[in-house]
C-alpha cells in the first residue's frame, strides 16, 4: 500500500473547469442556506466508530459570508466556489485571477499575511495541483484558505510581489511539484539539489523512488536508502 | 684551523654556558608551562561554568596536557593543496621564535635572567614579543584561505593600534624609573618603597587592556573568533603547526604579564618589600605550599585507582619540597644568601599567574567585541587617553621633583593626574556617545587602513 | 587571492554593489560546516572588506521528505516522525500534530490532557529557549552562559524523560490525549524547577542585560520593522520583538492556554537586543503559565475515545500552535483512508530565515552570527 501511488479520492468532487455541472452542495448557489444543503454532502462520512454515537456530522459546508459575498461581487467568476470545512473558510479562485485576487485580499480584506503556500496533488484531476494559500488577518484575528487549480504545466502567477514570503514558499512548491509559478524572480529548487529529476512530493513519485543518476555521481553511491 | 675552531668553541661555551642552558630549559620547559596553563584555564573555566573539566587523565585531569601534547604531535600533517608551502612552513616558526626570544629578556627573580642586564630590557621585549604578529599575517595569508585571510588582516589592525596604547602606557610607567633596563626597574621600586601601579594607575589599567587586545585574548579574540571566522588565521593549520601557534599565544601571555608585573607590580618583590613589620609575609609562600599539599593528602583516599592515589601523593610530595625549598633562606641563616632568587622568583611567577588569570577570568565572563567596536575603543579612547597620561605623569613629576617628594608621599601629586586623566577619559567617552548617536548609520570607517 | 566571482547572488543582491573600498568583493562560504551556522545552514555572503553587501541562504541539506513519509504512514506511525524537525522542541511539535489530527477527527482531548499538554509544551518552550540563548551568547563571544542554560534545560529533560522515558525526541501526546499517565511527582518536580528557574534567568540576566559589550553588539543589529516581518510571514518571538503583539496562545487559543494569564512581551525597534529581551520575558511568563497549571490539575481520563484505527473524515483543516519558534502549522488532508493525503507542515525556522536576508544587509560579518542565531533556526525544521 504504501509503496504505490494510492487511488486518490478527493473530498469535493473533481472540479475541473465547470463546477456548476457538478452535484456537489459546495458548489450550489450562495444564495441557498447553508442548512439546507444537508441530504447532498457526499464527502461527509460518518465520524469513527468509536467516537461517541451522533448523527452523520456535516463538516463540509458552503461558505456565504459577508467576505465571500463582497468577494464574488468584485470578481464574480473568479471566485469559483467557497465553502467551509471544520469551520475553516476555504476560498477557490480562478488560477489566472490569483495575484489579483490576493492583492485585493491583502489591501482591501486585511489579509495582511502569507502564513503558508503549498500544494496538494490529485492526479486523477483533470487540473491536478491545488495550490493552496493560508492566509492570516492581524486586525480581524481570521484565517482564510483560498486555492487555485492548475494543471501539470500550467502557470500559476507569483505571489511574491504581494507577500514577500511567497519566494521561498513558492519555490518548494516548485520543486515538491514542479508548480511554475510566473513572475517569481529566481525559481530554483531549494530544498533538493539544483540537478535532482522528479518533484517528490507528486503521487506518482515513490516513497522508495530516487534520482539514482545523481546520488551515483555526487554521493559515490548506489542507492541511498 | 680545527684546534681553532674547537677552542673558540669551547671558549665561546666557556662564556656563555649559563644563558645557553637556560634557553634550552625554556624551550624544553616552556611548551609544557603552557600546556599546564591551558589545564588551569579549563580547569577554572570548567569550575565557573558549573562543571569539572578534564578529568580522565591522571587524577582531577592533571596529565591532559602530555596527553594533548601527544595527539598533537602524531597528527596528519596537513598542508593544503594551494598554500604557499615555504610561508607556511615559516610563519607558525616565525611566531613561536619570536615569543620565545622575547622571553630572554625578562628577570624572573633578580638571580634568573638570560640576557643579563641590556640596558634596553623592556624595549627589547616589547619589540621582540610584537615580531610574532608576521607570523600570524605571513600564516593567514600563506593558507590561501579567506577565512585565514580575513583572520591575519583583523590582527594587524588590531595589534598596530593596541601596540601603540601599549607603547604609550609603558612610556608612562618609565617616566617613574628613567630606565630601560629590567633589573634597573624593580630595583626603582624597591628605592621608592611603593609599585608603580600605584603611582600610574591610569597607565597600568591601559596597559592592560592593550595588552590583552595585543595577546588576541577575549574580549578581543577577533583574529580568531571562532563563532565568525572558524579559527582565523589557523583555520589551515593543524597539529603541530596549530600547537605552535597555540604555543605562540600562550608564551605572549607570558610575556606581556610579566612586563606589566616588572613595570607595574613590583617585579620579584615582595609585598612591602622595605618594611620590616611585614616580614613575616616570607611565610605566606610555604605556608600556600603545604597547604596545597594538605589538600591533596586530603583528596588521595578519594582517588578512584591506585595509579590516581599514588599520583596525587607525588604531587604532594612535590609540594611539601617545594615548601621547604621556600622555608629555607627564611628560617636556615645558612640559606640566606638564596632568598633573593628563590622567594623572588616565587613573587614573581605569583604575581604573574595572577595577571594571568586576570586575562582567563575576563574571557569567561563577557562577550566578544565587533570589530569596529574594536578599533573604536583603540583609536578614539585608549590611545588619545594614553597620550594624555603620559602628559600628566610628566607633569606630576616635575611637580613631585620640585617638591622633592619620594615614595609614598609622590601619591600626593600622582593622584591628581590620575584624577585627571580619568576625568578626560569620561569626557572621551560621552564625546564618543555623543558622535556615535549622531552617525549612526554612517558608512564604517576603513579599519584595515588604520 | 583566487577570487570566486558571482554575478548575481540573489535577486535582490545586485541593488547595491557600490563598494567602500574600490576593490573586488569577496564571495565568502559560510557552512555548512561552520561553528555557528547551527547546523548545516550555508550561507553564502557577499563582503566589501567586513560588510555584508548582499547574501544568500542555501539550504536542503538535512532534508529528509518528511512531508512525503507522512504520506506513505499512518496517522499514528507518522507521529514520531515530527518530533525529528524542531528537535529542540519535539513536544511542541508533537502537539501541533495531534491536536491537527483531532480538528480533523473532530474529537477533543481532555481536559486533565489538555493541562498536561500545556505544562509540558511550556516546560519545552523554555528549554528550547534556553538553548537558544547558550548558542546565541556563545556565538557573540560568551562562553558562560551556554554551560548555565544546559544546567536548567537539563532539569526540563529529566521531567520529560520521567514522564515519557525520552528526552529529546519525546513523542509525549498521542492523538486524542496522552500517552502515559503524568507520574506521581510531576507536579512537585515542575514547581521545584520553577522555584529555581527565577533566580537562574536573574544570573543570566546579569550575565549579558546590562552587558556593555552584549548591548554593543546585539543593539541596531538586524532590525527589522514590523511591516518588513509581517510581510515576510516571520512569526513567533521575532515577530514581538518588532512590536507585533501577536501569540497564537491569545489569538487562537489552544490547549489549555485559555485558562491561564500571562502576557506577551513585546519589543519596539525589532532588534537582536529585543529579540533577547522577548525570549528572555516569554521563559518568565511560561514559567508562571507551568506554576498556574500545576495548581489544578484536573482529574479525568487522559485520552478521549478515538478507537486504534484512525480514518478522519475526509476533508482538510490547518492547525497552527505558538511554537517557541514561531508559528508551527499543520495543513492536513484527509482521503478517509488511515493514511494522511498530504501533511504540509509550515516550519517557523524556515520562513523566518527568510528575513536573514533583509535583516544581514550592511553589517559587519560579526553581526551575521548574531542574526542567525537571534532567528532561533533548528536546520531540522528548515530543511525538514
Amino acid at each position: 500500500m504504501a509503496d504505490e501511488p494510492r487511488e486518490p479520492k478527493p473530498p469535493q468532487p473533481p472540479p475541473g473547469e465547470k463546477p456548476a455541472g457538478s452535484p456537489s452542495p459546495t458548489a450550489t448557489p450562495p444564495a441557498k442556506p447553508a442548512d439546507a444543503s444537508a441530504p447532498a454532502a457526499p464527502a461527509a462520512k460518518p465520524a469513527p466508530p468509536a467516537a461517541p454515537p451522533k448523527p452523520p456530522v456535516v463538516l463540509q459546508t458552503p461558505l456565504n459570508n459577508e467576505l465571500v459575498a463582497r468577494l464574488r461581487a468584485k470578481f464574480e467568476a473568479g471566485i469559483v466556489e467557497a465553502m467551509e470545512d471544520r469551520k475553516q473558510a476555504i476560498v477557490t479562485v480562478e488560477r489566472a485571477r490569483l495575484g489579483e485576487i490576493a492583492l485585493h485580499l491583502r489591501d482591501e480584506e486585511k489579509f495582511d499575511m502569507l502564513s503558508d503556500l503549498t500544494a496538494v496533488d490529485w492526479p486523477k484531476r483533470e487540473k491536478r495541483f491545488d495550490v493552496v494559500l493560508n492566509l492570516y488577518s492581524f486586525p480581524k484575528n481570521e484565517r482564510l484558505r483560498v486555492k487555485a487549480w492548475a494543471a501539470d504545466g500550467e502557470e500559476v502567477p507569483s505571489l511574491t510581489g504581494v507577500w514577500p514570503v511567497a519566494n521561498w514558499l513558492e519555490r518548494e512548491a516548485f520543486d515538491m511539484f514542479g508548480i511554475v509559478f510566473a513572475g517569481h524572480p529566481g525559481l530554483t529548487r531549494i530544498l533538493l539539489p539544483e540537478e535532482w529529476q522528479g518533484h517528490p512530493l507528486r503521487k506518482d513519485y515513490d516513497i522508495l523512488q530516487q534520482d539514482t543518476a545523481w546520488v551515483r555521481e555526487n554521493l559515490g553511491i548506489e542507492s541511498g536508502q | 684551523m680545527m684546534q681553532a675552531v674547537i677552542q673558540a668553541t669551547m671558549d665561546f661555551l666557556k662564556l656563555y654556558w649559563a644563558p645557553l642552558l637556560c634557553g634550552l630549559v625554556i624551550v624544553a620547559v616552556l611548551p609544557l608551562i603552557v600546556g599546564y596553563i591551558v589545564l588551569v584555564e579549563r580547569k577554572l573555566m570548567a569550575d565557573m561554568q558549573a562543571r569539572l573539566g578534564p578529568m580522565r587523565v591522571g587524577p582531577h585531569g592533571l596529565l591532559q596536557p602530555i596527553a594533548d601534547a601527544v595527539k598533537l604531535l602524531i597528527k596528519e600533517d596537513i598542508i593544503p593543496d594551494n598554500a604557499d608551502k615555504l610561508v607556511f612552513w615559516l610563519a607558525p616558526v616565525l611566531s613561536v621564535g619570536a615569543a620565545l626570544l622575547s622571553i630572554a629578556g625578562l628577570a624572573i627573580g633578580p638571580a634568573f635572567q638570560i640576557a643579563k642586564d641590556i640596558n634596553i630590557g623592556i624595549l627589547f621585549v616589547v619589540g621582540v614579543s610584537a615580531m610574532g604578529i608576521f607570523g600570524i599575517v605571513l600564516g593567514g595569508w600563506a593558507s590561501n584561505s579567506h577565512y585565514s585571510l580575513m583572520g591575519s588582516l583583523r590582527s594587524s589592525a588590531q595589534l598596530v593600534s593596541y601596540e601603540t596604547a601599549a607603547g604609550m602606557a609603558l612610556v608612562s610607567g618609565l617616566l617613574l624609573t628613567g630606565t630601560l633596563n629590567i633589573k634597573a626597574i624593580v630595583e626603582a621600586q624597591y628605592n621608592e618603597g611603593i609599585w608603580f601601579v600605584m603611582l600610574a594607575p591610569v597607565a597600568f589599567f591601559i596597559y592592560l587592556v592593550a595588552s590583552i587586545a595585543e595577546t588576541n585574548r577575549a574580549p578581543f579574540d577577533l583574529p580568531e573568533a571562532e563563532s565568525e571566522l572558524v579559527a582565523g588565521y589557523m583555520t589551515e593549520f593543524s597539529g603541530f603547526r596549530w600547537s605552535l601557534y597555540f604555543l605562540a599565544e600562550y608564551t605572549n601571555m607570558i610575556v606581556v604579564s610579566s612586563v606589566a608585573t616588572t613595570l607595574f607590580l613590583g617585579g620579584w618583590l615582595r609585598p612591602f618589600a622595605r618594611v620590616h613589620f611585614f616580614n613575616f609575609l616570607d611565610y605566606v609562600p610555604p605556608l600556600l605550599m603545604i597547604g596545597v599539599a594538605g589538600y591533596c593528602l586530603l583528596r588521595t583516599p578519594k582517588q578512584p585507582s591506585r595509579v590516581q592515589q599514588l599520583f596525587m601523593l607525588a604531587v604532594a610530595g612535590l609540594c611539601l619540597a617545594l615548601a621547604l625549598v621556600l622555608l629555607a633562606p627564611v628560617a636556615l641563616p645558612i640559606a640566606k644568601p638564596l632568598y633573593a632568587g628563590i622567594h623572588g622568583g616565587f613573587w614573581f611567577i605569583f604575581k604573574v599567574s595572577a595577571y594571568i588569570y586576570f586575562f582567563m577570568w575576563l574571557r569567561f565572563t563577557i562577550p566578544r567585541y565587533r570589530f569596529d567596536q574594536l578599533m573604536r575603543l583603540g583609536w578614539q579612547f585608549l590611545i588619545p587617553l594614553s597620550i594624555v597620561n603620559v602628559l600628566v605623569v610628566g607633569v606630576a613629576l616635575i611637580v613631585g621633583s620640585y617638591f622633592n617628594l619620594h615614595g609614598w608621599s609622590m601619591l600626593l601629586v600622582t593622584t591628581p593626574a590620575a584624577i585627571i586623566a580619568l576625568v578626560v577619559a569620561l569626557m572621551i567617552l560621552a564625546a564618543g556617545q555623543q558622535s556615535s548617536a549622531g552617525k549612526e548609520n554612517a558608512p564604517a570607517s576603513d579599519f584595515y587602513a588604520g | 587571492m583566487e577570487a570566486e566571482r558571482e554575478t548575481t547572488l540573489s535577486s535582490e543582491a545586485t541593488t547595491e554593489n557600490k563598494t567602500l573600498l574600490g576593490a573586488d568583493e569577496l564571495i565568502i562560504n559560510m557552512g555548512p560546516q561552520h561553528p555557528s551556522t547551527h547546523g548545516v545552514l550555508r550561507v553564502k555572503l557577499k563582503l566589501d572588506g567586513e560588510r555584508v553587501i548582499g547574501s544568500e541562504c542555501i539550504i536542503g541539506y538535512l532534508h529528509r521528505g518528511v512531508e512525503k513519509i507522512g504520506e506513505n504512514r499512518t496517522y499514528q506511525q507518522f507521529a514520531p516522525y515530527v518530533d525529528r524537525m524542531d528537535y529542540v522542541a519535539a513536544v511542541s511539535n508533537g502537539l501541533g500534530y495531534c491536536e491537527a489530527i483531532e480538528k480533523l477527527l473532530v474529537v477533543e482531548a481532555p481536559p486533565r490532557a489538555r493541562v498536561i499538554r500545556t505544562i509540558l509544551t511550556e516546560l519545552q518552550r523554555i528549554a528550547s529557549h534556553l538553548l537558544w540563548l547558550g548558542t546565541h551568547a556563545l556565538d557573540i563571544g560568551a562562553l558562560t552562559p551556554l554551560f548555565y542554560c544546559m544546567r536548567e534545560r537539563e532539569e526540563i529533560l529529566k521531567i520529560f524523560e520521567k514522564y515519557c522515558g525520552a528526552r529529546l525526541t519525546t513523542h509525549a501526546f498521542r492523538i486524542g490525549g496522552l500517552q502515559y499517565e503524568a507520574y506521581d511527582t510531576l507536579e512537585k518536580d515542575v514547581e521545584r524547577f520553577c522555584k529555581d528557574f527565577e533566580s537562574r534567568v536573574a544570573e543570566y540576566e546579569t550575565l549579558l542585560t546590562q552587558n556593555r559589550i552584549w548591548i554593543g553588539r546585539t543593539k541596531g543589529v538586524g532590525i527589522l520593522t514590523a511591516e518588513d516581518a509581517i510581510a515576510f510571514g516571520v512569526t513567533g518571538p521575532v515577530l514581538r520583538a518588532s512590536g507585533v503583539k501577536w501569540d497564537l496562545r491569545k489569538a487562537a487559543p489552544y490547549a489549555a492556554y485559555d485558562q491561564y494569564k500571562f502576557e506577551i512581551p513585546v519589543g519596539t525597534t525589532g532588534d537582536t537586543y529585543d529579540r533577547y529581551l522577548v525570549r528572555m520575558e516569554e521563559m518568565r511568563q511560561s514559567r508562571l503559565i507551568c506554576l498556574q497549571a500545576i495548581e489544578n490539575i484536573p482529574a479525568g481520563p487522559i485520552l478521549a475515545k478515538v478507537g486504534k484505527v484512525l480514518k478522519p473524515p475526509p476533508g482538510e483543516v490547518y492547525h497552527a500552535i505558538e511554537a517557541p519558534k514561531g508559528e508551527l502549522g499543520y495543513y492536513v488532508v484527509s482521503d478517509g483512508t488511515v493514511q494522511p493525503y498530504r501533511v504540509r507542515i509550515r516550519p517557523p525556522s524556515f520562513i523566518n530565515l527568510q528575513a536573514f536576508d533583509r535583516m544581514v544587509r550592511g553589517h559587519l560579518v560579526a553581526d551575521v552570527v548574531a542574526i542567525i542565531g537571534t532567528i532561533d533556526i533548528v536546520l531540522g525544521e528548515v530543511d525538514r
